[in-house]
């Protein structure tokens, strides 16, 4: 669904230093990254650059994947047997997509398991923005609307990631979000039309949902531990700032379009920037989540924990089975 | 040619039900495939019941809808299979805290998918074309599942000592509930008497066929049955439905008369 993982450091990353050596290869990838071609995965890359793509694509994958659970909270309470349709096609889209991410991260040199270790441990992060709960059916169509929508300002530019495999990723995530959000939003308008504890439900979701939606562009760009490094390898290719303004900018004509307010006194018009300017986002409110203290962290972990622990014995016997398969073949074989 | 509504329900409440059910794995699976497959199912089967809801709508008027037949019925209305509502867990009272097992669920699948191929394709043969219509969609879908349970059957028995272990378990649980497909309710018989039904006892040996035959590769048994025989489908459910039920249809009764 999204990452800000860009700006969430972890602690299996170590700092993302430029290490130009005069190395040809080196010298060779550079010019690559300079003249905007893309890195495939038999390409040599320096390391950092590999770690920093192994931290970027697999704390989306398992934003994904942990992503499944607020939305999934609704499917068997959907209003309407439609609804209930449109929620399991977008909550399993969010399945296949970590699938892609998993599978781009695995060019990588790494391993599915390996990675979901890391998100059980708690050394791998995810998007922050799930760790906030999902209190009404209203919610649904608001992380339509404006979780998917900044996810998407987001993954846009991932397109044109340098690393192949992640661009090529994106190009069908971002094809898949950008129709969750026209869902999302639908939902929305059809629930303003109707009684007022419907729109009242819409209201609140957005009030509480607003503000998070905005930190989910991660920390201003001179604080972005890891911005600087991600622009220059062309994996980032927009800062924090300028995308969240741009978020701000795309949404505030559709909420006056569905007709809730933002919760945002210091949200205006501005003539001479001709952006919209909005208020101070609660930094501390935001670290303190991603660091463990949300809402909903542990609840969200434990479950996939749980989930993964409680399908040990189902893959164990996939693999089994797969084992005695092959013996027996060989068996006929000989 | 009409089928009767009731007959019609009857499809639809298997498929609401399954639906719900499988669609309870949504980011729960055992593994990430796994968890998209079952959702593929669930997708399927609501689709499958949105279509025969909005079937029986059409013919019984009176401002009823797909979605007032889902959330507005309560219970004794439901006609659906008991096997279909049961938790995916083993022989626990439906409030009792429990865990999910996959061989519950894969069993369930496989012995409902097993039937659900042998009426579908009957029911292309049905005189009430509309029916006929829903039955050329839904067999498709209905090969699938019983392509991917079975599969997972056979993988589950043959795997580890757990999972066959597990596995019999699911099936000595579960089979007894198959048991009701065999009883003609007075809307089946009904339905067969004007050639749009399918005569479900007809089907038993090829079922039996299907069935023994995975079992065998899975070197599962088959338990002997004895005593209860469910009646869900005579709207005489477990204990499970209820809850079932009032998870589904709790916040479309809040706001009745909503649109969503």
């Amino acid at each position: 669904m999204y990452t800000q993982a860009m700006d969430i450091p972890d602690a299996a990353a170590k700092p993302a230093g430029v290490s130009r050596t005069p190395d040809a290869q080196d010298a060779a990838f550079e010019a690559r990254i300079d003249a905007d071609g893309r890195i495939e995965p038999q390409d040599w890359m320096p390391e950092a650059y590999r770690k920093t793509l192994v931290r970027q694509i697999s704390q989306h994958a398992h934003s994904e994947i942990v992503g499944m659970l607020p939305e999934g909270n609704w499917i068997s309470r959907a209003p309407s047997l439609k609804r209930k349709a449109i929620l399991i096609a977008k909550v399993q889209d969010e399945g296949g997509h970590g699938l892609y991410l998993y599978s781009a991260a695995e060019t990588l040199g790494t391993s599915r398991d390996q990675m979901l270790e890391a998100l059980h441990s708690g050394k791998a992060k995810y998007s922050s923005i799930f760790n906030y709960p999902t209190l009404s059916w209203a919610d649904v169509g608001v992380i339509g609307w404006l979780v998917d929508g900044a996810a998407i300002m987001n993954q846009i530019p991932l397109c044109r990631c340098s690393y192949g495999p992640y661009a090529r990723a994106m190009v069908r995530v971002c094809k898949e979000e950008s129709f969750h959000q026209r869902q999302g939003y639908e939902a929305l308008l059809v629930m303003m039309k109707g009684s007022d504890a419907q729109k009242a439900m819409v209201q609140d979701a957005v009030t509480r949902w607003w503000w998070k939606c905005l930190a989910m562009f991660g920390p201003p760009d001179a604080d972005s531990p890891h911005s600087a490094q991600g622009l220059r390898w062309g994996i980032k290719r927009i800062g924090n700032d300028e995308l969240r303004q741009k978020f701000v900018d795309a949404t505030v004509p559709q909420a006056e379009v569905l007709g809730v307010t933002l919760p945002d006194p210091d949200l205006k018009w501005n003539e001479a920037r001709q952006h919209y300017d909005y208020g101070q986002i609660d930094w501390a409110e935001f670290w303190a989540t991603v660091e463990g203290d949300g809402p909903c962290n542990r609840e969200r972990l434990a479950t996939r924990v749980k989930a993964h622990r409680d399908g040990q014995w189902v893959r164990d016997a996939a693999l089994a089975h797969a084992r005695k398969q092959q013996q027996r073949k060989n068996k006929e074989a000989a | 040619m009409n089928a009767p509504v009731d007959y019609l329900l009857h499809l639809a409440d298997n498929a609401v039900v399954l639906g719900q059910r499988n669609a309870e794995w949504c980011g729960h699976g055992p593994i990430l495939e796994e968890d998209i497959a079952l959702a593929n199912v669930s997708l399927d089967h609501i689709g499958q019941a949105r279509l025969l809801y909005q079937l029986a709508a059409a013919r019984m008027g009176g401002g009823a809808s797909e979605d007032s037949l889902a959330y507005f019925r309560d219970e004794t209305a439901f006609r659906n299979y008991t096997l279909l509502e049961l938790p995916h867990h083993g022989p626990l009272v439906g409030y009792a805290a429990s865990d999910r097992d996959y061989a519950v669920t894969i069993v369930r699948n496989f012995f409902y998918g097993a039937l659900m191929v042998l009426v579908w394709d009957a029911l292309t043969r049905s005189a009430d074309a509309d029916l006929a219509a829903i039955a050329a969609k839904s067999l498709k879908e209905a090969r699938y599942h019983l392509h991917h349970a079975a599969d997972w059957v056979v993988r589950l028995g043959d795997g580890t000592d757990e999972s066959h272990a597990r596995a019999q378990a699911a099936v000595d649980h579960l089979f007894r509930y198959t048991e009701e497909f065999w009883l003609p309710s007075p809307a089946e018989t009904e339905a067969v008497a004007s050639g749009i039904g399918v005569d479900v006892v007809s089907l038993r040996a090829a079922w039996d066929a299907l069935v023994d035959e995975t079992l065998a590769e899975a070197t599962l048994s088959r338990p002997a049955v004895r005593g209860y025989v469910p009646e869900g489908k005579l709207g005489r459910h477990s204990e499970h439905l209820g809850y079932l039920l009032g998870e589904m249809q709790g916040l479309a009764r809040a706001h009745p008369g909503a649109t969503w």
